[in-house]
Formats: C-alpha cells, structure tokens, sequence
C-alpha cells in the first residue's frame, strides 16, 4: 500500500494533554487495559525487534538460532561493513540518492504547498475557491495510476533515468495545500497581515517575514510527512530508473533481496540484505522521535474542520 | 480597498499559486489526459498504432485477470480496512482515556511502523513467514504444531493483509488521536460527572465529534488498497505460484506495461482504476454524509 501523503491536522496535543491532566486528577488507571496495549504493541515492535537481531548474525546463525535471540557470534559490526562494501560499496551510492531526491522533493512539495496554502487562506481573488476546490479534488487521484503515462511522457523527453524524473512527479502534494490552507488560516491573524501592509511592507515580504514564522509547525508536519513519501517510494524510481548507481535505497535493496533469493552462490547476500534494510530505517525513525514536539503539534488546529 | 490596492493583492495570489499549479497541470493534469488518450489506441503487430474506441475497456471488463485482481482488492477494503481502522479507533480511544501506563511510549510503538519504508515492511515479514529461518514457523516448531505455509495460495491474499495492517494501524491511530486530543474537554466532563460510563463518553461523544478525522482514515485507505504494489511485487520470487502477474490491479498494470510493452491496455486499466477509486471515494462519502443528517 502507498502511503498517503500527509495525516489530517488536529489538536494542539502538547497543550491540551497538560490542561486535561489537572482534570483527570485520580483518573483510575486500568491494569487490564494497560496489559492489553502493551501486548498489542508487540505485534507492532516483535518485527522490528527481530530485524536487528536478525542484522547481528551470520549466515548460519540466520538459518540454524531462534530468530528472537542473539545467534552463537555477534556479527552486527562484520555485518554493516559488509552492507557499505558489497558491490564496491554501491549502499552507500543508494543512501546518499534517497537523501537527495528526498530531500530536494520534500523541500521543493513543502514550498509549493506552503505558498499556495498561504494564498488561499489568506486572500479573496477571482478563481480562488474553485482551484482549491480542484485541489481538494486531486487528493482522491491515485498517483501510481498517473506513474505509467508519466514514464511515457518523461521517455519521449528524454528524462528518464535521471534523478528529475524522480524529484519532479514528487513535488505535487494536494493534500499538502489542503493542511497548509488549513493551518494558515488560524495560525495567521488578518490583523497582522493589515498591520504589515500598513507599514509598507510587500505582499512576498509579509509572507516570508510574518506567514513563514507563524507556520512553522505546520510546514514540518508537511515537509516531515513528504520526506517519508518519498524516502519510502519504490513503485516510481523502480519505473523511472534503470541505471545501478541512481538507485535509492528502496529498489537497491529489492534488487539485493531478489539476487541472494535467487539462491546459489549469493547465499551470502542474506545478512547482508537484512543488515542493509535495517539501517536504513533508522534515520526516519529518529527523525520522527527527535521531531515528534513538532510534528505532533503541527497536526494541530482544526483537522476538525476538514 | 481602491482598485490598485485590490489588483495588487490579487497579483500576489496568482503568484503564490501559480507554482504550484504549474507542477499540478505538468504532473497531475497532463499525464491523466495522456493516460485517456493512450487508452483509446491499439497498438498491433500488423497494422500498427490505430484508434479503437472503448475497445480497451470493453476488453478489461471482459478480462479474468483484471476482475480477479479487482476482486481481491474487494477483499483487502470489506475484510482488511475494517480490522485495520477499528484497532486504530480501539487504540486511539484506550490511549485517549488517560487509564494505559506509559501511553505516550506506546503511542510511538505502534506508530513506528509507519516509517519502515514499504519495501522493507515487505522484505521483513517475507522473511518473517518464510519457511527456513521464518519465525513465525520456528515458533510453531517450538510448540509442537506443524508449520503454517503462510506463502500458499490460499494464505497469501491473508499474509498481505496482515503486512498492510502491521504497517499503517499507527498512521490511523495518530490521525484519529490527534482528533480526539482537540474535542474541548467541557463536552465529555459533564457526562463523566453524570456517571457515564468511559464505554458510554467512547461511544456517544468522542466517536462522534472525531467523525471527519475517521472519513479521512477511510478515504486514505481506500486508495491505499487499490494502489497495493510494493506486496504482490516483491513477495512473488518467495511465493511465485501463488502471486499471479495481475494479483492486485496496480500490479497487472505495471506488468502490462514493462512486461507485455502493451502501452494501451496498461493506460486504460490505471484510467480505470483511477475513476473507480473516485467513484469508491464519492459513494463512501455520500453514505457518511446522509448518515449525518437522518442523525
């Protein structure tokens, strides 16, 4: 399943959660209900728990000791340096690819989303309700339906097999717009816009000077929402391109996985495959640890509403 | 407001939209009208590129593999969605009701999932169902039982769900949370004050108030599951006669294409499964918002 770009923006969590704790005073905690989350939460963190441990064996160990404990030899560290020295290190080629077409798309998508959220907020202009309401329209059109005549398009320009061709479809978030429009629209008094053209100050200064400080948390929760987007695509770099080297990390590892499946001499690959996935998972989850203030209060302000 | 003031205002709109709108139109607009161009053509052997009319999609609705592949989809949104959203909902709520131990640590547990990329979820329980150092057979054996074939024909279809589940219950459950966290704290005191019971506050003022939030979670996954790409792609090589190239649609679509180079058809079916996912969309909105106003 894809993901879908962005979540719907609502309360303001950190706030509320310290005003409800006054009132909640000697709220009965449940020791059966605390049970039963926690063991629902297994089902969530055994996997994960068993891809590290599964990343600290060898080969043998892989096929031969329960997967939930650690193998006969701890092989973590021969391990990553297996995964930044297999095929001349190409992992590394990958990772640095997904940090770069994720990164350029989700700046690129947040700009975009932000400048036109901003507008349709804040401004009364001819044809305004109804672009937005072709916005809202287009979050419902699914973007891998639109990733085969993209290839074909791109093809005939001669820009597949190029980063480009991945950057530029991602720079397209509806949804984006649609949680900036929303977030702009409490975060920004008027008054404040009015007060700022007052004094004489232009339309785009009031926007980067004014607009941008007050949206901040918002346009985190989209440019963290997009970067995952992207970082995680596989359906369009798989189609877009073929070339070894512009790989990111999700169709290289596919590729890895499909090669040591493939059996025969490339057992070895197995580790090597379970290591390489393992660690790249690790910068979106701390991202979204070290950002969770933000984002989580970025999902704020009348997600209600929409 | 004088005219020049007015017209400069405006001018600074069109300006912040248009960028946005050029990429919209350049990869939105464009490729969807390029897609039902394509979708009326044939392109032959003999004969070469010519015009057919709805022949495309007379022939994909007369077609076994894409009704197939349309009817498991059927299966993912009345079986999986409704599992995947009610515990998104149950854990929202249980989290919400301030009575769960170390809730804020559990809330970041089960959201977790949310940032492994798909491919990764993929490979992992892949792996995970597996026969050879597959856990979940080692755990059977570690019990006595035989070993589940989580990879058959019969069992796929359930094991895709599950990663699916595995992967977006978080997604759902922040979204619904974040809902909850904002209805203003005055509209449940007075009920729990009354006595109500937290099943009864659950049912008759939280779930209603966090409505639009749990739309939205539905209409996400409704397009969700009719994109599934990423799980009949990569778990073929484990599970190559179960998963057949036309499993899910989006996949169908994709083999058409870089498989048979039948352009055409690939572009009538991803036109297809587009306009149906709107009229999904559409009806499951319209069913909700009727439901609100007889309420």
């Amino acid at each position: 399943m894809t993901a879908p770009a962005l979540p719907v923006p609502a309360a303001d969590v950190v706030g509320k959660a310290t005003k409800r704790k006054a009132y909640n005073r000697d709220n009965q905690r449940s020791a059966a209900l605390t049970i039963v989350m926690w063991l629902a939460a297994l089902y969530f963190v055994l996997p994960l728990l068993w891809l590290f441990i599964a990343s600290t064996k060898n080969n043998s160990d892989l096929f031969s000791t329960f997967g939930l404990w650690f193998g006969n030899s701890f092989n973590l560290f021969t391990n990553i340096v297996d995964v930044f020295t297999v095929q001349d290190g190409i992992y590394a080629r990958w990772a640095i690819n997904t940090v770069l077409y994720a990164g350029t798309s989700a700046v690129g998508a947040t700009l975009l989303a932000t400048m036109a959220g901003y507008a349709f907020a804040k401004y009364r202009f001819p044809g305004g309700k109804l672009l937005f309401s072709i916005t809202l329209g287009a979050i419902m059109i699914p973007l891998t339906a639109l990733t085969i005549p993209t290839y074909l398009l791109f093809s005939q320009a001669g820009i597949t097999n190029t980063p480009w061709a991945v950057i530029v479809p991602s720079l397209v978030s509806p949804f984006g717009v649609f949680l900036m429009r929303v977030y702009a629209a409490d975060a920004i008094p008027d008054s404040l816009i009015e007060a700022a053209r007052m004094d004489g100050a232009s339309e785009v200064r009031i926007f980067w000077q004014v607009g941008l400080r007050l949206l901040g948390p918002g346009i985190i929760t989209v440019l963290l929402f997009s970067l995952v987007a992207t970082w995680n695509n596989y359906f369009l770099p798989l189609i877009m391109l073929n070339s070894g080297e512009l790989l990111p990390l999700t169709v290289g590892l596919a590729q890895q996985q499909a090669t040591s499946a493939a059996g025969g001499g490339a057992q070895a690959l197995f580790s090597t495959v379970i290591t390489g996935s393992f660690i790249s998972i690790i910068p979106l989850i701390i991202a979204f640890l070290y950002l969770q203030r933000y984002w989580q209060t970025g999902l704020a302000t009348g997600g209600v509403k929409g | 407001m004088s005219n020049q003031i007015q017209r400069k205002q405006y001018l600074a709109a069109y300006g912040f939209v248009v960028p946005f709108f050029i990429v919209f139109i350049a990869m939105l607009v464009v490729p969807l009208i390029f897609s039902g161009y394509l979708s009326f053509f044939v392109d032959r052997i003999i004969g070469g590129v010519s015009f057919v009319g709805f022949e495309n999609y007379i022939r994909a609705f007369t077609d076994p593999a894409f009704l197939a592949g349309l009817g498991r989809t059927a299966l993912i949104l009345v079986i999986q969605v409704p599992i995947m959203l009610a515990l998104a909902l149950a854990f929202a709520l249980a989290l919400d009701s301030g009575r769960v131990r170390g809730s804020n640590i559990l809330r970041l547990l089960i959201f977790v999932p949310y940032a492994v990329p798909g491919v990764v979820a993929t490979l992992m329980w892949g792996y995970l169902y597996g026969g050879e150092f597959g856990l979940i057979a080692q755990m059977a054996r570690g019990l006595g039982l035989p070993a589940p074939d989580l990879l058959s024909n019969e069992t796929i279809l359930f094991s895709i769900m599950n990663i699916v589940t595995w992967a977006f219950v978080g997604y759902n459950m922040v979204i619904i949370y974040s809902a909850l966290k904002s209805i203003p704290a005055e509209l449940y005191e007075a009920a729990e004050i009354d006595g109500a019971s937290q099943w009864r506050v659950a049912w008759s003022v939280k779930i209603p108030a966090v409505r639009p939030a749990i739309m939205l979670t539905v209409i996400f996954s409704v397009i969700g599951s009719f994109q599934i790409f990423n799980e009949p792609s990569l778990l073929q090589p484990l599970a190559p006669t179960a998963i057949n190239q036309s499993y899910t649609p989006n996949f169908y679509a994709y083999n058409l294409a870089f498989v048979n180079q039948d352009v055409n058809y690939a572009a009538a079916i991803a036109f297809l499964l587009g306009f149906i996912i709107m009229i999904v969309s559409y009806v499951v909105q319209l069913s909700t918002q009727r439901k609100e106003r007889t309420a």
